[in-house]
């Protein structure tokens, strides 16, 4: 058998498909057939010094898989299936890889390192294998440097698995100790030096405590920026991934180290190799993120007293800060316009810029304006567009007071820029730098308009005049009229953008006809601005957005006259179609949403509906949601009406609901569901068992993403509400999930805070679910069916009110929940009312809210206990 | 190289357009979902529902809505919105109120079915008493006055005048010469609606509530205004020719079987001659009744020139070429004459209208006239219903049980 599995091992990289396909059939089929014995010989394969390297590798590699997935509920299913294996054989296998991390073969320790690791993320959590920490890290110090290098990787990689509280403080202590000091200067092998770092990296979030001790601080801090002015590359770069990585965890504990870290960041911007020097730039991002955080939240608590103080690092580094940064900009690599995800020093250092700008706001703008004025017209295209660059880059942050004057000047420069200057490099950040401005300076709340009846001809003509240059220089002018026309979003009846609408629609819809429209992503620039130009529009181009129905609608036919097609180019079809749909729901959604457009865009609902069946016969994921949106919104606008397609459209409906597997396919489907309850009310009924029995599975999935399930609560409200009392028949498998869910997050103990948003997500879609089943009931005959429930919901309202966690949103959906529960079973919960929690303490509460829509339904529902009291 | 996953390249859009259509769809959404449950919350049962649904043909005079109409009723919570203000409150409110047809034929069964009175001269309006304050409102939605009064819950007194959360509303007539409300109709009192009750139980209680609450007593600090209920019951001499308090403007004839209906109907019917009323014949903005009649109707979409009621009556069309020359659009309210070509009807259908372009009204106007308003004033000049006539009918006898064998 050993012979075999190593045979199979070597074949299965083999390059010949066959012998390879039939190496792995064989592999599962063995695995299959009896699993302990499959993991016992991969792990003996691995441990075995007369194999080959590559065999051992692949043994490794594959007990790695059948540990862990990425996909939660798989992961799950493998840790039981560990968990459950025979101990006996647990054990040997944890002692081949024990053993091979002390193989002389280099890829056999790297893997058995890895592997270790997964059985210990799978086991410590449970209290088993107590043992492995202090047998990794007894006699360290007697290893030769190979097995010591093993053992460090071990430990990050350990690190990177189990969550801290799985490893007691006395273990943190000495891994700590043993990844510190294998950093240090006097380590005098490399390998080793790295493997030490890199552990620490992983490490890091152990050692919360030993951050707090200041001597041990120190001593960490004092290693890693020796590390980091290693002659060797690697160490420099891993050093610098562990300061980066400090600064957003123990950004409270760097005051002490400041000076040392600026000298050594510094240096390594200028001098550095990119990799390191990025590093470096990274570090200071790191900060800034950080002091953004803390000023906003301060800025938005007023207490004062928040976790952590700001301690103005990047204001005290200002002025030398800032000249660093801005030299970067000069290094840009040739044709870095040329790819959306270029990533380099000046890109780096741009971005670092602008973070710097948000965090110290006003004070960057004296210290930026001399080299955009020293730049902006060198002959080298270099200085223009490092200076164009600087200048976009500081947009956000300081105040418009400030800005605007500058911006005022600068608007005439850079428009004749975008049209003039021979570089595509200086064009293309020119036309972003436009976009950056129109985004934070051009709105109704700005004080001084930047945009005036005098240049709002200059400036739509110039953007219109661009999107006919290269694609990422047109793409960016798009951007730049993507703002444009976001800033007059709530202009009133009048827009400025009116005289121009009919020529920066047809400029965009000539942009999606361009024949290297698919380059970059200019085709869709094209199409997200031709959008948000129909959002924002106003009443007098109603008309015109109208025209444009059948002119979408005809591209969306053209695409759907199907050839045969290679998988590349269905592909590109699928994105197009998504574009359009998309595009089709901005219209349905702008012109569905006044009685008086809605008229004129009905003549065309049944055509939009047709090319919207067509396109899901089409097989793609991000079209179905696009599609499944812009029904959402045709069903909006079509109200009754919409019943006439349901019979057609019912089974994308129900394959929407079934896609686990594109969970934003399902999430917008249920959302479809909601409209399509509404729009219809009870003509819904007679989908209403395919539609119910597809939420409930959908609810007891452990596969679908969790996001979904707190609209598909609400969606049960929705379906309650259209059907009113013959939700009946799903009372008895509806209710007992809403209880068991609302049990579930009745509590949030020891949650962190997107723990806790994620709960108040799902209270609301539980209320939201009894709100709308209350009130589908009321004045009905059966209300008496839903008084067994009500001791239940009463509960879950009283918990989550003493939990004192909910936010606005729950608040109001909770009080509204009481309110509905006396309407609709008046007397017959009055007294059951009466002794709640929540009919004193939380009405009273919310009755002196400061949030209007909570005190509106407070007083509803106050109202409504009233009645049922004294009825 | 690759940015971190977590620094955005700067030159890439920060959110897509299709993230941005998710939340705007999201947004929608829960606004709609959130808008149908304060629609059923506020459909409780304090809580008038009001019928915008007319009858098909005047048959059903005498079979008044015992069953439930096919269509869902149109509901709002009068309360909040008497205290809204906006064109679009004033559109709903321009709704609610019953209003009578002018009477171009007279009713079966007159003496027996309908109650008759003298409609008081005056601002006809609603008048919404909650949470301490009383609404008036016109027949075009502007408020008239905002006061306390001795309704139900119609002023901030020390001691409450009835439950918190109660109200009343009563249809009623402000007539200026004695500063008061005459209370032609309840729809709601203390909180309970009476919409769906029959008129002669509605008069009924008005009286006995009117006096109970005080409200029909003289001003005074809590109550600015006096109310006093119309006489229903007298009969048609008495309504014709006794005195009143407050200046006649015609007689109004109520079915007694009719609950209370907002819109035109024909179980309601306003009938004037000179004796009764100073304005038989309309007059113009200068106050002169004009040489010819003239009417005031709704154009549409379509150039068709219609009246008010439900279905409309199409008068005329104006050809698009017309329309676009005077600036006119769909909605607007014109005013024609009617020439001497007149009306001519067959088997008592309007057929033909021969009418002329005046111009287009004013603003302020909130509706077409009315077929039968049109009709009426077309007979006054012509060849009006006489008091006689009515007599004639008042006076008959109710008519015999047809045997069907």
């Amino acid at each position: 058998m050993a012979m075999e599995v190593t045979q199979l091992l070597l074949n299965a990289q083999s390059i010949d498909g066959s012998v390879r396909k039939q190496a792995e059939d064989s592999l599962k089929q063995f695995q299959e057939q009896n699993l302990p014995a499959f993991l016992f010989s991969l792990s003996g394969e691995l441990a075995n010094e007369d194999k080959p390297a590559d065999s051992r590798k692949l043994a490794g590699l594959i007990l790695k898989n059948a540990l862990d997935a990425k996909e939660q509920h798989r992961k799950f299913e493998l840790v039981q299936r560990w968990l459950m294996l025979d101990a006996t054989v647990k054990s040997q296998i944890k002692s081949c890889l024990l053993k091979t991390l002390s193989s002389p073969v280099p890829d056999a320790r790297s893997t058995a390192a890895q592997v270790v690791a997964k059985v210990a993320g799978i086991e410590l959590p449970q209290k088993q294998w107590p043992e492995l920490i202090g047998s990794l890290l007894s006699n360290v110090h007697q290893l030769p440097p190979h097995v010591k290098q093993a053992t460090l990787e071990t430990l990050g990689y350990l690190c990177e698995e189990v969550s801290p509280d799985a490893v007691d403080q006395d273990n943190v202590n000495k891994i700590l100790t043993v990844v510190v000091q294998g950093m240090s200067s006097s380590e005098g092998n490399n390998d080793v030096r790295l493997a030490a770092i890199r552990a620490l990296y992983n490490a890091l979030g152990f050692a919360q405590a030993n951050f707090s001790n200041d001597m041990e601080r120190d001593y960490i801090m004092r290693v890693v920026c020796e590390a980091a002015l290693s002659k060797e590359e690697k160490i420099r770069l891993a050093a610098f991934e562990c300061l980066v990585s400090i600064a957003s965890m123990y950004y409270e504990k760097l005051t002490p180290y400041m000076n040392d870290i600026f000298t050594i960041t510094a240096k390594a911007v200028r001098e550095d190799v990119e990799s390191v020097a990025l590093q470096a730039i990274e570090f200071w991002s790191s900060i800034c993120d950080e002091e953004i955080d803390i000023l906003e939240e301060y800025a938005g608590e007023f207490t004062g007293d928040s976790d952590v103080q700001c301690s103005y690092f990047v204001k005290q580094a200002l002025n030398v800060l800032v000249p660093i940064l801005l030299e970067t900009l000069l290094k840009q690599e040739e044709d870095q316009d040329q790819d959306e995800g270029a990533w380099n020093i000046a890109m780096a250092g741009g971005t670092c810029l602008g973070l710097v700008a948000r965090t110290v706001g006003d004070d960057i703008v004296p210290l930026v304006m001399p080299f955009i004025e020293e730049n902006i017209t060198k002959p080298d295209w270099r200085q223009r567009e490092a200076a164009t660059y600087a200048f976009g880059s500081i947009l956000e942050g300081p105040s418009p007071d400030k800005l605007t004057p500058i911006v005022n000047v600068a608007l005439n420069f850079m428009l004749s820029a975008l049209t003039k200057d021979p570089n595509t490099h200086v064009k293309d950040t020119t036309a972003w730098t436009l976009g950056r401005i129109f985004e934070f300076l051009h709105g109704s709340t700005m004080d001084a308009p930047i945009i005036t009846p005098a240049n709002c001809q200059q400036i739509v003509t110039v953007l219109l005049q661009s999107m006919t240059d290269v694609p990422n220089v047109a793409g960016k002018a798009c951007g730049a009229l993507y703002f444009l026309a976001q800033g007059y979003e709530d202009v009133g009846p009048s827009s400025p953008l009116t005289p121009y609408f009919q020529e920066i629609v047809q400029a965009l819809l000539t942009v999606t006809h361009r024949e290297d429209a698919g380059e970059g992503r200019l085709r869709t620039a094209a199409y997200e601005t031709l959008n948000e130009v129909v959002r924002c529009s106003t009443e007098e181009t109603a008309t015109l957005v109208l025209q444009l129905v059948p002119v979408i609608m005809l591209e969306l036919h053209n695409t759907l006259e199907g050839q045969k097609l290679s998988s590349d180019e269905r592909e590109k079809q699928g994105e197009l179609h998504g574009l359009l749909c998309g595009c089709l729901q901005v219209i349905i959604q702008k012109l569905g949403a006044s009685d008086q457009t809605k008229y004129g865009f009905m003549q065309f609902a049944d055509q939009i509906m047709g090319l919207f069946l067509r396109v899901f016969a089409c097989k793609s994921a991000t079209v179905h949601e696009e599609a499944m949106l812009a029904i959402g919104s045709l069903a909006y606008a079509c109200g009754p009406e919409f019943a006439k397609y349901m019979p057609e459209f019912y089974k994308y409906l129900e394959m929407g609901l079934q896609n686990f597997e594109e969970y934003q396919v399902c999430s917008v489907t249920v959302g479809v569901v909601g409209d399509i309850c509404r729009a219809l009310e009870n003509k819904v009924l007679p989908y209403c068992d395919g539609i119910m029995t597809q939420l409930l599975k959908d609810l007891s999935s452990n596969q679908l993403h969790r996001s979904v399930k707190p609209p598909i609560f609400s969606c049960l409200g929705d379906i309650a509400l259209a059907i009113g009392q013959d939700f009946e028949k799903y009372l008895m498998y509806a209710m007992p999930m809403l209880q068991s869910a609302a049990e579930l997050s009745a509590h949030t103990a020891g949650a962190d805070d997107e723990m806790i948003e994620y709960t108040n997500s799902l209270r609301n879609g539980i209320l939201e679910a009894y709100s709308g089943i209350l009130q589908g009931f009321k004045n009905s005959t059966k209300t008496q069916l839903l008084i067994p429930y009500a001791p239940h919901i009463l509960q879950f309202l009283d918990s989550i009110y003493v939990e004192k966690d909910m936010d606005d949103l729950v608040m109001r959906t909770a009080i509204g929940v009481l309110g509905d529960l006396a309407d609709t079973l008046g007397s017959n919960a009055g007294t059951m009312i009466q002794n709640s929690v929540s009919s004193r303490d939380f009405l009273n509460e919310c009755l002196s809210s400061e949030d209007g829509s909570i005190k509106e339904s407070a007083e509803w529902t106050k109202l409504a206990i009233t009645r049922a009291i004294s009825a | 190289m690759a940015p971190p996953d977590f620094r955005r390249p700067f030159k890439r859009a920060a959110v897509s357009d299709q993230q941005r259509r998710r939340e705007l769809t999201l947004e929608r959404q829960a606004q709609s979902r959130h808008d149908a449950q304060q629609r059923v919350r506020n459909l409780a049962s304090t809580i008038i529902s009001l019928q915008s649904q007319e009858p098909d043909d005047a048959d059903v005079v005498l079979e008044p809505y015992l069953e439930e109409s096919e269509a869902p009723p149109k509901e709002l919570d009068i309360r909040r919105a008497s205290r809204m203000r906006g064109e679009q409150v004033r559109n709903w409110f321009a709704r609610q109120l019953m209003l009578p047809e002018w009477m171009i034929d007279i009713p079966d069964n007159l003496s027996q079915d309908w109650y008759v009175f003298a409609r008081p001269a005056g601002k006809r309006c609603f008048v919404v008493a909650s949470n301490g304050t009383t609404v008036s409102r016109q027949r075009n939605g502007s408020i008239l006055h905002c006061f306390p009064s001795a309704l139900p819950n119609g002023a901030k007194t020390r001691e409450p005048s009835g439950p918190a959360h109660s109200y009343s509303i009563l249809d009623c007539i402000f007539h200026e010469g004695d500063q008061t409300y005459y209370v032609i109709d309840m729809v709601c009192w203390g909180g309970c609606s009476y919409y769906d009750c029959p008129a002669d139980f509605r008069f009924y209680w008005l009286n006995s509530k009117l006096e109970e609450s005080g409200a029909s007593g003289p001003p005074s600090y809590y109550h600015k205004y006096r109310f006093s209920a119309v006489t229903h019951e007298k009969g048609l001499p008495a309504a014709y020719t006794d005195a009143t308090p407050y200046v006649k403007d015609g007689l109004l004839f109520y079915n007694k079987h009719a609950h209370y209906q907002s819109g035109n109907t024909p179980l309601a019917l306003v009938w004037k001659d000179v004796k009764c009323s100073q304005y038989v014949l309309d007059t113009d903005s200068t106050g002169q009744v004009p040489d010819q009649q003239q009417v005031v109707l709704e154009l549409q979409e379509d150039g068709n020139l219609i009246t008010s009621d439900d279905p409309p009556i199409i008068f005329a069309r104006l050809n698009s070429e017309f329309i676009q020359q005077l600036g006119l659009h769909s909605g607007n309210f014109v005013r024609c004459a009617i020439n001497d070509g007149g009306l001519s009807f067959v088997e008592g259908k309007l057929e033909k209208a021969d009418l002329k372009y005046i111009g287009k009204c004013s603003r302020g106007r909130a509706f077409a006239d009315s077929y039968s308003k049109v009709v009426f004033q077309h007979m006054a000049r012509h060849s009006p219903l006489t008091y006689d006539d009515l007599l004639v009918a008042a006076n008959k006898a109710p008519s015999d049980v047809e045997m069907a064998g």
